[in-house]
């Protein structure tokens, strides 16, 4: 075997290292269409990258740990005569000092990448946009998703509309069982609790339906827990609105009560009106003890069986 | 007034026919076991030997079947939902209902990390812990004992659920607020407390036994730095036990205090916040996860080093790693819910904190790495678990330093992802490991050694069928499916769900291997017989006793010099009587009012419950004014013993 052909063969193993974090990223997306790796909006598209940048900083020091692990296993074989035994070989101080920088400078990228993306990412931040914002409030029941538009007064159920290229406002609570809202195309989970609101912020950057679901097991309906995103253009987002509050019924104390029992698989549909402030209503009820408002406690004790 | 609280005929599901064809089996079982052991006329011997016993090696060895024979329970549980999730496509509602699914899953949880692994990794402590010490037991053998039958009796709570009642439907964590009575009324959450409270104590008893153990008892001239690395492993455990625990237990009998006397520390309403639960979960949830992996990181480090034929490399470094770990497994919980919506400052600070714990990780792949280089490998059974473990640890590592990454857990949080990294992780790093160490310790503790044929085959089943298993879980998990879905509408999925469910069967396979593996070596016991004492060359003084040990572990108590020495053959001209504890009953009978209060607080039968809690109070009494602690074993039978086992009195 001549010096060149391993030269080359050298070139050509590097070469394919390089490429190796690419053709896994390549063979992930082409199998993972609708999934994170395949983001309609800015912040899923930035967490995709960070999860590539991360994955790629990893892959550096791990594929080359798995191939010596193999490698070193294989040449120091008991019956290999050619490789040489040193039984004393169980110390080296510059070893150890490359043992405890490998690792520790691949978790100094990384968690420069996680500092920051914490921040640059956090759900609280709102996007930066010309656009002003749509407002959304969400409140996860057993087991459907209310979307309620505050201004402007309307509401879904497990269907949620928005306009592309807006950034969404969302705020969200539960009416009791921990929940967690996601739309995976789009970016960042957060979950919904009682009595508390978190605050996301996302975008969808192209037309499309999206799939959106509940990410945290909340009993017996949670499979059918889904709910269908339409990014829809701005006009249609404004013709979407008229229509909606056309039609359907309204939203008060009294319907919300009759809403929050316990169903799933509930088929999408709207309401014409909202009750003013119904948000924080659902908010404070969750609070209070049974009976002391209007709403308390609507989410009636899951019978037993 | 009802003297049966809750309990009533309703309570045994007859209209479900998987459960009751699974209760008919159990029942099957446990009635072929017991007139087995009548036939044999066994009683006697079982009760003298090994339900009485306060041997730490019988313990051990209880200890392993328990959670073998849960692993057979739990991996049931895993198939059945593999199945499930494998045909529920599209508009299919599989086999299982959601009531059922819900709790396949909940228990499938439980009992793998708690009946399982647990008990594998506190089993194979105290197996091996003392040997390697060079003492003859741990500090409080009758308390061993109390530990291992609470944790027997927390199991058997756990499997008496499936006939009576109903298991929880809340996953293995219950967060409220859906554990809370509001959303879960049904006695299933309450059979989750009371059976990791009961099996909890056992637990925690364990720890401060082997904590007092390590620090107070070991063989003369074995200090801090000359103690095997597995030791070291098993303090840090005990050390994690001790200070985690309680705040499990006390987690827990909050949540217990909301369902059963209407306190609101996790309700929605009265100004309680679920949340807290789930930090505090998580606060012990963590220090769990080393709990269970530092002793495996202990067993890869003994069969590395002993099937390369060297020292281990960097044993200082490889200490460091280990205490670094156990200090660090405390700060990073949050990790575990950064989609909870806290600050960003605080989702960086724990994301960053749980990378710095990946370095001492690192460290330790390293260090075997080097320990192999300029060794000479044999690929026996445990080098092979060893090998694979190296392999998909670093794999299952990397997938985790990539949740840490906040930003990407807002992606796949609670998603496959996720569930694909923790068995990564948990089969990778925890099960190979007790794997290895089953394989490996076997001769010492019954005086032969395993199969290797059938040990190999098990061994290549569980490595493919992992990968089969859980590679998929990762590219559903990106494709955004979630975890606990009985079913799903997207098709997209369902073929990697098919290929993982594939991925079951083969581990299935490597299940048979080692029942087979088990049956062919006690078969063949006699040309596997280890007359040595120390069938794989191994340094650590568990090899310088014969194989099975005497229950006082050395005829003469070993000292450790540089190295350490064969003392222990050394002036057995001169034999002692040794003083050993006292076989006791003691465990066995609190366990046994362990189970009747537990049992009768889930069903609400007062009364009972109180009988049991005294019962429990007049067995410690009982035992605290026992005459008899100990018992002489005379010197005419130890010598007796050791002149049976000449091989290793002359090196």
């Amino acid at each position: 075997m001549s010096d060149a052909y391993a030269v080359s063969m050298l070139k050509k193993m590097r070469h394919w290292g390089g490429a190796l974090p690419i053709v896994i990223g390549a063979v992930a997306l082409s199998g993972c269409s609708e999934g994170v790796l395949d983001p309609k909006g800015p912040i899923a598209a930035a967490e995709r990258e960070i999860l590539f940048n991360s994955l790629g900083i990893m892959l550096a020091i791990v594929v080359p740990t798995i191939l010596a692990t193999i490698g070193v296993a294989f040449w120091f074989r008991s019956s290999n005569r050619r490789a040489r035994y040193r039984p004393d070989f169980t110390y080296s101080g510059r070893l150890e000092m490359l043992v405890w920088s490998i690792p520790a400078m691949t978790v100094l990228l990384v968690g420069g990448v996680a500092w920051l993306g914490a921040h640059d990412l956090d759900p609280r931040r709102p996007i930066a946009s010309d656009v002003e914002p749509v407002r959304v409030q969400v409140v996860s029941l057993d087991w459907k998703w209310l979307f309620i538009y505050p201004d402007q007064g309307i509401a879904s159920v497990n269907h949620l509309t928005v306009p592309v290229g807006t950034p969404v406002s969302f705020e969200l609570t539960s009416s009791g069982v921990m929940n967690s809202f996601f739309v995976p195309q789009l970016g960042s989970q957060i979950y919904t609790m009682a009595g508390m609101v978190t605050h996301l912020h996302l975008q969808a950057d192209h037309e499309g339906t999206y799939r959106g679901l509940s990410a945290n097991y909340s009993g017996e309906g949670f499979a059918d827990m889904r709910f269908t995103v339409d990014a829809v253009l701005p006009e249609a987002f404004a013709q979407w609105m008229d229509g909606t509050r056309s039609t359907g019924p309204m939203l008060d104390a009294g319907t919300y009560a009759a809403l929050a029992k316990p169903s799933s698989a509930v088929a999408p549909f709207t309401y014409r009106s909202v009750a003013p402030d119904l948000f924080n209503g659902i908010l404070g009820s969750a609070m209070h003890q049974h009976g002391s408002t209007g709403l308390a406690h609507p989410t009636a004790q899951r019978a037993e069986k | 007034m009802n003297l049966l609280g809750k309990l009533s005929w309703d309570a045994i599901p007859l209209d479900q026919p998987i459960i009751m064809g699974a209760t008919a089996f159990m029942v099957l079982v446990i009635m072929a076991v017991l007139s087995f052991i009548t036939f044999k006329d066994y009683w006697g011997p079982l009760w003298r030997d090994w339900i009485t016993s306060v041997d730490h090696k019988r313990i051990g060895v209880m200890y392993i079947l328990l959670a073998l024979v849960m692993l057979l329970r739990g991996f049931s549980d895993a198939i059945m939902m593999r199945a499930q999730q494998a045909v529920a496509a599209g508009g299919a509602q599989g086999y299982l209902p959601p009531e059922h699914f819900d709790q396949i899953f909940s228990a499938h949880g439980t009992i793998m990390i708690f009946f399982m692994a647990m008990p594998f990794v506190i089993g194979v402590i105290n197996v091996v812990v003392p040997l390697q010490l060079g003492v003859r037991d741990v500090a409080f053998p009758t308390l061993n004992s109390v530990s291992f039958w609470l944790t027997a009796s927390g199991a058997l709570l756990i499997n008496i659920s499936l006939a009576v009642g109903e298991f929880g439907k809340t996953g293995w964590v219950a967060y409220p607020p859906l554990s809370e009575l509001q959303f879960s009324p049904g006695v299933g959450v309450d059979y989750y407390l009371w059976s990791l409270q009961i099996s909890g104590i056992g637990t925690l008893l364990s720890g401060i036994n082997f904590v007092t153990t390590i620090l107070k008892l070991r063989a003369p001239g074995m200090g801090y730095m000359r103690m095997p690395v597995f030791c070291w492993t098993a303090m840090a455990t005990s050390l994690l036990i001790v200070a985690a625990f309680p705040v499990l237990t006390a987690t827990f009998a909050m949540l217990l205090l909301d369902r059963y006397l209407g306190f609101h520390f996790f309700t929605v309403d009265g100004g309680g916040n679920a949340m807290m639960y789930v930090n505090l979960f998580w606060v012990w949830g963590h220090p769990e996860v080393y709990i269970l992996v530092l002793p495996a990181f202990g067993i890869y480090s003994e069969v590395v080093a002993t099937f390369s034929g060297k020292p281990l490399f960097g044993y200082r470094s490889m200490v460091a790693a280990t205490m670094a770990i156990c200090v660090l497994s405390f700060l990073v919980w949050l990790h575990h819910f950064f989609t909870m919506g806290g600050s960003a400052d605080v989702n960086g600070f724990f994301g960053v904190m749980t990378m710095i714990i990946a370095v001492p990780t690192g460290v330790k792949v390293f260090n075997w790495l080097f320990t192999m280089y300029g060794g000479r490998v044999r690929f026996t059974v445990p080098m092979l678990w060893s090998i694979g473990f190296m392999i998909t640890f670093v794999v299952g590592g990397m997938t985790g330093v990539l949740m840490a990454v906040p930003p990407a857990d807002f992606q796949v949080h609670n998603s496959l992802f996720l569930v694909a990294h923790f068995h990564n992780t948990i089969i990778g790093g925890v099960v190979f490991g007790l794997m290895a160490g089953y394989n490996y310790w076997f001769p010492k503790v019954f005086g032969f050694r395993l199969d290797e044929r059938w040990g190999k085959a098990s061994f290549w089943c569980w490595f493919v069928g992992f990968y089969l298993a859980f590679m998929p879980l990762y590219a559903v998990g990106l494709m955004g499916m979630t975890r606990r879905l009985q079913h799903y509408d997207n098709p997209a999925w369902q073929p990697w769900l098919m290929v993982a469910a594939l991925g079951t069967v083969v581990i299935l396979a490597g299940v048979a291997c080692q029942a087979i593996q088990l049956v062919v070596s006690v078969r063949a016991r006699r040309q596997l017989r280890d007359t040595t004492g120390n069938p794989w060359g191994g340094r650590t003084l568990e090899w310088f006793t014969p194989s099975p040990p005497p229950a006082w572990n050395f005829t003469v108590l070993p000292s450790v010099g540089r190295f350490a020495r064969r003392t222990p053959a050394e002036g057995t001209q001169d034999y002692k009587a040794i003083e050993m504890p006292n076989n006791s009953p003691i465990g066995f009978i609190t366990a046994f009012f362990a189970v009747v209060t537990g049992f009768t607080l889930i069903w609400h039968i007062w009364w009972m419950a109180g009988l049991g809690l005294l019962g429990a109070f007049v067995t410690l009494l009982a035992f605290a004014f026992r005459r008899q602690e100990e018992v002489e074993v005379s010197a005419v039978e130890i010598a007796r013993f050791d002149r049976a086992h000449p091989a290793e009195v002359t090196p």
